[in-house]
C-alpha cells in the first residue's frame, strides 16, 4: 500500500518534471523563432524601405516622424522614373552584357573545367594553381593595361569589354564550382563511351554536360547576377549614353533627379526587380553553388 | 631509362627491339595527343589568364616606370613614380583610411557573418526561409542599396536621425562627419555579407554532433561549447573568409565612389579610387599604375602575413 503511494507520486513528480521541460523547450523554441525573425527583418529593412518610399507622393522625405507603413500607392511613380530618363536604353544594354557574359563563362568555363578535372596532361595542376590564385589578385592592378588593350581594339564605349572577357573561362570561381561538381561524377560512362571509341568533346557534350544541371544552373545564376550588378566595369569602359548599363545609369540618374527621393527608388527597383525574381526563382542553387565550392561570390 | 630499362624494372619479360620502339611510339604518341587535347579545353582559360592577367601584370609593372598620359607614349622615369608617392600626402590619407575600413569592418563584417550563420543554423521552423531571405540583401545591387542607405542615413531629413529624435537623442552626421563616416560606410557593408555567411554555414553544419554531446554530458554551457567546440571547428573557414574579406576591403570603392565621393575632407579617399581618379580623372596611367603594384604588393603581404599566423589559431582536422 505504502509502496503504491510513492509510486504515484513519483510518477505525478515525472508527469510536471516532463511538462516543464517540454514547456522550456517550446519557450526557448519561440525565442529562437524570435530572434532569426528579428534579424531577416533587420535584414530586408532597406529593401521594404525602398519599396515604400517609391510609392509616396513629391517631397514626402521631409515629414516628421516619418511613417512606418505605406500609405500611398502611387504605381504611377514607376512611369513617371521610367520615362525620365533613358531606362529602355539600360535595360536592354545590361541584358545584352549579362546574357552574352553568362553564355560565355557557362561555355568556356565548363569547357575548362573539364580539362582539369576529367583529363589528364603536362602542366594542368599547374595551370589550375595559377587560375586560383587570380582569385586573390585585385582586379584593380591589371584595369589599365586591360583599359589600353580595349582602347586599342576602339571597343571602349561599346558593351564588348563588359562581356567578352567572360568568354575566356569567365573567372576562376566558376571554372572551380564546375571543377568541383565534375570530379564528383561517376567515371563508368565515360569509360564505357571512350572504350566504344567517343572522343573527349563527345564525352564532355553528351554525358558531362547533361549531367551537370545543378552546377550550370549555380554558374548561370551567379554570373547572370555579378554581371548585372557590375558597377566597375561600365564606369571605366563606357561614356556615352548608348553603352551605359543599369547600374551606372542609376548612378547618372541619382546625380539628376537628386531631389525626387520616390522616383530614385522606383529606379533602384528597376534593377533590383530583375535580381529579386531570379533569385527567388533559383535560391536554392545559390546557396548550393557556395556550398558546393566552399567559396564566396564577392 | 629506355622503355625496356622501365620493362625490365617492372619484372616484364625483354621485347624484341623492334617491337619495342614501335610501342614506345605509339604511346609516346598517346600522351602528345593527351596533352594536345588538353590544353585545347582549357585554352580559353589559358588565353584569358594570359590577356587579361599576365600581360597587364607585367604592363602595368612597365607603366608604373613612365610617364604616361595615354596620349603620348609612355616615357620612362624609373622609380620616380614610387618617389613621388612617398611625398604624396593624399596617397597616405588614402591608406590609413583604407587600413582603418579594414580593421575595422573586416572584423565586424567576420562577426556579423559568422552570429547569421549560427541563428540559421538553429533548429527553428522555417528554417530554410530564412536562409533565403537573410542572403537576399547580398544579390541587391550595390548602387540601389548604396543610393538608398544615403537617404536612410540623411543629417536631415533621414531616417535613422528621425529615430534617434524621437528617442529624445541627438542626431548624428553620418556622411558629412570626417569622424563618423568611414563608420557609416562599414556599417553599409554589412547588409552585404551573405556569401560569407553561407561558408560558415556549411562549415557549422560539418561539426559532428557527437562533439557537443559529449560536452553537454561534461556539464559545458553553451557559450563554453561555443569557444572550445564551434570555433576551433571552424576556424580554417574563419581563416579564409579573414583572406577574403581583407582582400575585398582593399579594394572598397563602390560605396564611397557614389555615397559620399571620398570626401568630406577626404575621410573616404580609399585607395582605389585615388588609384580611380589619377588613372581615369587625371590620365596619369604611370602614377596610377605605380598604386596599383603597391596595392598588390600591400594585399600580398596581409595574406602572407595571415597564412604565417594561422598555424597559430587555425585547427586543421587530420583525416
Amino acid at each position: 500500500m505504502n509502496s503504491m503511494v510513492e509510486t504515484q507520486g513519483v510518477r505525478r513528480m515525472t508527469a510536471l518534471h516532463l511538462t516543464r521541460r517540454t514547456m522550456r523547450k517550446s519557450l526557448a523554441g519561440l525565442l529562437k523563432f524570435a530572434l532569426i525573425a528579428f534579424g531577416a527583418a533587420v535584414g530586408l529593412f532597406p529593401l521594404y524601405w525602398t519599396w515604400m518610399v517609391s510609392l509616396r507622393p513629391d517631397g514626402w522625405e521631409f515629414t516628421f516622424p516619418p511613417q512606418w507603413l505605406p500609405n500611398s500607392f502611387l504605381w504611377v511613380n514607376y512611369v513617371r522614373a521610367w520615362n525620365s530618363g533613358p531606362f529602355l536604353i539600360y535595360t536592354r544594354n545590361s541584358l545584352l552584357v549579362t546574357i552574352l557574359g553568362t553564355i560565355g563563362t557557362l561555355l568556356t568555363g565548363s569547357l575548362s573545367a573539364f580539362g582539369f578535372s576529367r583529363l589528364r596532361f603536362a602542366g594542368r595542376d599547374l595551370v589550375f594553381g595559377l587560375v586560383l590564385s587570380t582569385m586573390m589578385l585585385p582586379a584593380w592592378v591589371t584595369i589599365i593595361p586591360t583599359f589600353i588593350i580595349f582602347r586599342t581594339l576602339h571597343w571602349i564605349d561599346t558593351l564588348r569589354p563588359l562581356y567578352v572577357p567572360s568568354w575566356f573561362g569567365g573567372g576562376a570561381f566558376y571554372i572551380f564550382l564546375l571543377r568541383q561538381f565534375f570530379l564528383s561524377l561517376p567515371v563508368e560512362m565515360e569509360e564505357a563511351a571512350r572504350v566504344d571509341g567517343a572522343s573527349s568533346l563527345r564525352i564532355y557534350w553528351q554525358i558531362i554536360m547533361p549531367l551537370s544541371g545543378p552546377a550550370l544552373a549555380s554558374v548561370a545564376i551567379f554570373s547572370f547576377i555579378n554581371l548585372w550588378n557590375d558597377f566597375m566595369g561600365p564606369l571605366i569602359f563606357t561614356n556615352s549614353v548608348q553603352s551605359r548599363t543599369l547600374a551606372l545609369g542609376l548612378r547618372f540618374f541619382r546625380n539628376e533627379y537628386t531631389t525626387s527621393v520616390n522616383l530614385m527608388m522606383c529606379a533602384a527597383l528597376f534593377m533590383v526587380i530583375p535580381v529579386l525574381i531570379l533569385f527567388f526563382a533559383a535560391q536554392r542553387y545559390f546557396v548550393r553553388g557556395v556550398v558546393m565550392s566552399g567559396l564566396a561570390g564577392r | 631509362m629506355t622503355y625496356q630499362d622501365v620493362r625490365a624494372l617492372k619484372g616484364l619479360p625483354v621485347l624484341d627491339e623492334s617491337v619495342a620502339r614501335h610501342r614506345q611510339a605509339r604511346r609516346l604518341r598517346a600522351r602528345v595527343k593527351a596533352n594536345l587535347e588538353g590544353w585545347a579545353f582549357i585554352s580559353p582559360t589559358v588565353l584569358g589568364l594570359l590577356i587579361f592577367t599576365a600581360f597587364p601584370m607585367i604592363a602595368s609593372l612597365y607603366f608604373s616606370l613612365t610617364d604616361y598620359d595615354l596620349l603620348t607614349s609612355p616615357r620612362w622615369i624609373g622609380l620616380s613614380n614610387f618617389g613621388r608617392m612617398i611625398h604624396d600626402r593624399l596617397f597616405y590619407t588614402s591608406l590609413v583610411n583604407t587600413a582603418y575600413y579594414t580593421f575595422v569592418g573586416v572584423p565586424a563584417q567576420t562577426l556579423v557573418a559568422l552570429l547569421e550563420a549560427m541563428l540559421l543554423n538553429m533548429k527553428v521552423r522555417g528554417v530554410n526561409v530564412f536562409r533565403t531571405l537573410y542572403y537576399l540583401p547580398t544579390v541587391t545591387p550595390t548602387v540601389a542599396t548604396v543610393i538608398l542607405w544615403v537617404y536612410i542615413l540623411n543629417r536631415d531629413y533621414g531616417l535613422v536621425n528621425s529615430a534617434l529624435w524621437l528617442l529624445g537623442l541627438p542626431g548624428i552626421d553620418w556622411l558629412y562627419n570626417p569622424r563618423v563616416v568611414k563608420l557609416s560606410l562599414i556599417l553599409m557593408s554589412l547588409w552585404q555579407v551573405g556569401g560569407r555567411m553561407v561558408v560558415f554555414l556549411a562549415a557549422l553544419q560539418g561539426v559532428p554532433n557527437e562533439l557537443y554531446e559529449s560536452a553537454s554530458i561534461d556539464g559545458a554551457n553553451a557559450l563554453r561549447r561555443t569557444w572550445h567546440i564551434t570555433l576551433p571547428m571552424i576556424s580554417s573557414v574563419m581563416f579564409f573568409n579573414l583572406i577574403i574579406g581583407i582582400i575585398g576591403a582593399w579594394q572598397v570603392f563602390t560605396a564611397a565612389f557614389i555615397a559620399t565621393e571620398g570626401g568630406p575632407a577626404n575621410a573616404t579617399l580609399f585607395y582605389v579610387l585615388y588609384l580611380y581618379r589619377h588613372a581615369f580623372e587625371n590620365l596619369r596611367m604611370g602614377y596610377a599604375s605605380a598604386l596599383a603594384w603597391v596595392l598588390f604588393i600591400i594585399v600580398m603581404i596581409f595574406t602572407l602575413l595571415q597564412f604565417v599566423f594561422a598555424r597559430r589559431w587555425v585547427y586543421y582536422e587530420v583525416s
